[in-house]
């Protein structure tokens, strides 16, 4: 396995979605070449780095916030999915 | 040039069709109990489901469009969206997953607008191999992130995925931040399975390369 043949199966790599054999093709690949070595490694830490950030926040008043706007504008469109709205479902004033 | 499509037959346009074959559901999800209940007129159930997703629907919306206020818009249109329809969800798939794919609509047709002179779409950009091929084999330090603040590290991320096509940043945080599997990602965008294993490996591997300047060892020069 040369190191193109060996990026065209990273994710499934990554992703524990490669069969026995190749696997071990792939092992083999990484324990000879430290180009793809460094590139396995730095590549995961790209994944974690991303899933641990809070890239962004959401803080508690926005989600108040987007939430009493969803909520208000399905009330005010005047019906449920499938019924009509109930009275007591309804905002004041309609 | 179409969205590349699943053997499944389905429309890739209609965010809110289900994709049933490949998101099996061995057995039933709370959040259908939920639907069930809102479905019945019961708006609490559905406020317990916005309150569920919303972070998720957000940050899907800002990863893909990079900007706040139109998150927050989507967010909301998101939401307001699925309440309409609900009655086409019918559980065979997973309501988060529904979601996701009517936020990644909302979100690229969101930067259509934005771009008005440009097409954007999931296939944008994604032909270039440019970035893809391993340049920097430079090893990076243990724990790259700790030798910045929070703040500093949210920058860089920020500024890294905002450099990504819309079609490899969509992927990529689907499957890799929103931890979605590669068949949920391809049902949400209506990519065929090997399509997103494919803008997957090249989104991490640019990605890579372009953090690489920050994280790698020795070197001083990025802080």
């Amino acid at each position: 396995m040369n190191c193109t043949e060996f990026l065209s199966k990273l994710t499934d790599y990554f992703d524990g979605q490669i069969d026995p054999a190749l696997l071990t093709e792939v092992k083999a690949h990484l324990g000879t070449c430290h180009h793809c070595e460094v590139v396995v490694d730095t590549t995961r830490k790209t994944i974690d780095v991303y899933r641990g950030a809070v890239t962004y926040e959401f803080p508690e008043e926005l989600s108040n916030r987007l939430r009493a706007a969803v909520m208000e504008r399905c009330l005010a469109s005047g019906k449920l999915p499938n019924i009509e709205v109930k009275a007591s479902a309804k905002p004041a004033g309609q | 040039m179409a969205v590349e499509t699943s053997s499944i037959a389905r429309d890739p346009h209609n965010p809110f069709e289900e994709v049933i074959a490949a998101d099996p559901q061995p057995e039933i999800h709370p959040d259908v109990a939920l639907v069930e209940r809102a479905k019945a007129g019961d708006t609490a159930a559905f406020e317990q489901l916005v309150r569920q997703y919303e972070r998720q629907i957000f940050r899907t919306a800002q990863h893909i469009t990079q900007n706040r206020e139109d998150a927050e818009d989507i967010t909301q249109d998101v939401f307001f969206k699925a309440f309409q329809k609900l009655d086409q969800f019918q559980g065979n798939s997973k309501f988060s997953t529904w979601l996701v794919r009517i936020a990644v609509n909302e979100s690229l047709m969101r930067l259509r607008k934005r771009k008005t002179s440009k097409t954007v779409s999931m296939d944008q950009d994604v032909e270039t191999d440019e970035g893809s091929i391993p340049r920097d084999f430079a090893e990076w330090r243990p724990n790259p992130e700790q030798n910045y603040s929070q703040a500093e590290l949210a920058e860089i991320l920020r500024k890294t995925i905002a450099g990504l096509p819309p079609g490899f940043r969509t992927v990529f945080t689907l499957r890799d931040i929103e931890n979605l599997s590669t068949e949920e990602t391809a049902a949400a965008l209506g990519l065929s399975v090997p399509a997103v294993k494919s803008r997957l490996l090249r989104a991490r591997l640019q990605l890579r390369e372009r953090l690489s300047r920050y994280f790698r060892q020795n070197n001083e020069a990025s802080k």
